[in-house]
């Protein structure tokens, strides 16, 4: 099998509708999930949920750890419960074949190369803010839209998914500048976008601005 | 654990000289990026006199009013990478080209040093060279080609 196959098999576990919202909603989630709590939001039975959850393991798109949810210790405290969250890897497919991720390495090269770190954040902030206009009001769908995996702590929203990551990890100051401008362009007069970063995602958080 | 931590080096060359309004955005920043790296986790050490005489000695750019020198020592790379780019300090990095000449060599290199050990600035430049002249390996390497730690046995064998 080649690196192709691997990705259709994996990816081929989310064909059944249940299943995908079964992984959306673990790899959404703030926190670990488990069993009752995915059943619950899905709108399925446990048993359901639960063999949905462990065919999702196996195909390798979440992992699994166990802990007491009452944390209670000792006897009497029953079996930990089995929990789920996002495994690390990245699976992408196109038909017909596609190196968008190839072009961006590439182009980032070049950009951090020729030192245009400024006019790349400008041209972000600027499509954050066509974006911005374009959604109207509802940043939240405009993130959940870029596949950030938007999520609301308190006042503030978070992003559970850094959309840029392979190319972040390999251009951190250009394509996190980047990304920091692009959605000071979302953010629009409404929200203010800083650094506040959450543990496997993006390093961005939105909150509020008062006067709004 | 390891007994070995990561030290780390950057240089950049500003586009004027430090008490110039061109780069007064930036030197107004200094104090309060280094107190922001010293409360991070992981934080262990950074050097604050980076002009000693034996280092302007072999390192004559060091005494350029436009030359910048940064180096610190961390528990990690991941702790590192945190305060580098997923904190208030990646507002100021994301400005690099607004105050800093494009560098035409590797101007980031890490080393692990035995846990305790302080580089000096000749020592941490001789990074640089190093990863100028042979490309990264286990003696200076970049985020990208990291290495791994020595041998905890190794330790006190090399600095």
């Amino acid at each position: 099998m080649t690196a192709e196959d691997d990705s259709y098999a994996v990816l081929g576990a989310l064909g059944d509708p249940v299943r995908r919202r079964l992984y959306r909603h673990v790899a959404g989630a703030p926190e670990e999930v488990g069993r009752d709590a995915a059943a619950e939001a899905v709108g399925i039975s446990r048993s359901l949920a639960a063999f949905h959850l462990d065919k999702l393991v196996e195909a390798g798109l979440l992992t699994v750890s166990y802990r007491r949810l009452s944390g209670r210790t000792g006897p009497g405290a029953g079996r930990p419960a089995k929990l789920y969250r996002r495994a690390e890897g990245e699976f992408a497919v196109s038909v017909p074949p596609r190196s968008y991720d190839a072009a961006g390495r590439l182009l980032a090269e070049t950009v951090e190369r020729a030192g245009l770190d400024l006019e790349l954040q400008a041209a972000a902030k600027a499509a954050g803010a066509a974006e911005a206009d374009a959604a109207g009001a509802d940043l939240e769908e405009a993130l959940r839209a870029r596949g950030y995996a938007p999520f609301r702590d308190g006042e503030v929203l978070r992003l559970r998914n850094c959309p840029f990551h392979a190319l972040a990890e390999a251009f951190p100051g250009l394509v996190c500048g980047m990304n920091l401008a692009l959605l000071d362009g979302l953010a629009g007069e409404e929200w203010s976008a800083r650094m506040a970063a959450c543990p496997g995602g993006c390093c961005v958080a939105l909150s509020k601005n008062k006067n709004h | 654990m390891t007994g070995y931590q990561l030290a780390q080096i950057n240089i950049g060359r500003l586009l004027a000289p430090r008490h110039s309004p061109l780069v007064a955005d930036f030197v107004d920043q200094l104090d309060e990026m280094n107190a922001l790296a010293e409360r991070s986790p992981g934080f262990v050490w950074r050097l604050v006199d980076d002009a000693e005489p034996a280092a302007v000695a072999a390192h004559p750019e060091l005494a350029d009013e436009k030359f910048q020198l940064n180096c610190s020592v961390w528990e990690s790379v991941e702790a590192l990478w945190e305060y580098a780019f997923r904190s208030d300090h990646l507002r100021v990095l994301s400005r690099r080209r607004e105050w800093f000449e494009r560098p035409d060599g590797p101007h980031q290199a890490l080393w692990w040093v035995p846990a305790g050990h302080r580089p000096t600035a000749a020592e941490a430049m001789g990074r640089i060279a190093r990863l100028r002249d042979h490309g990264p390996g286990p003696d200076a390497f970049t985020f990208r080609d990291r290495h791994p730690a020595p041998e905890a046995r190794a330790a006190g064998v090399r600095v």
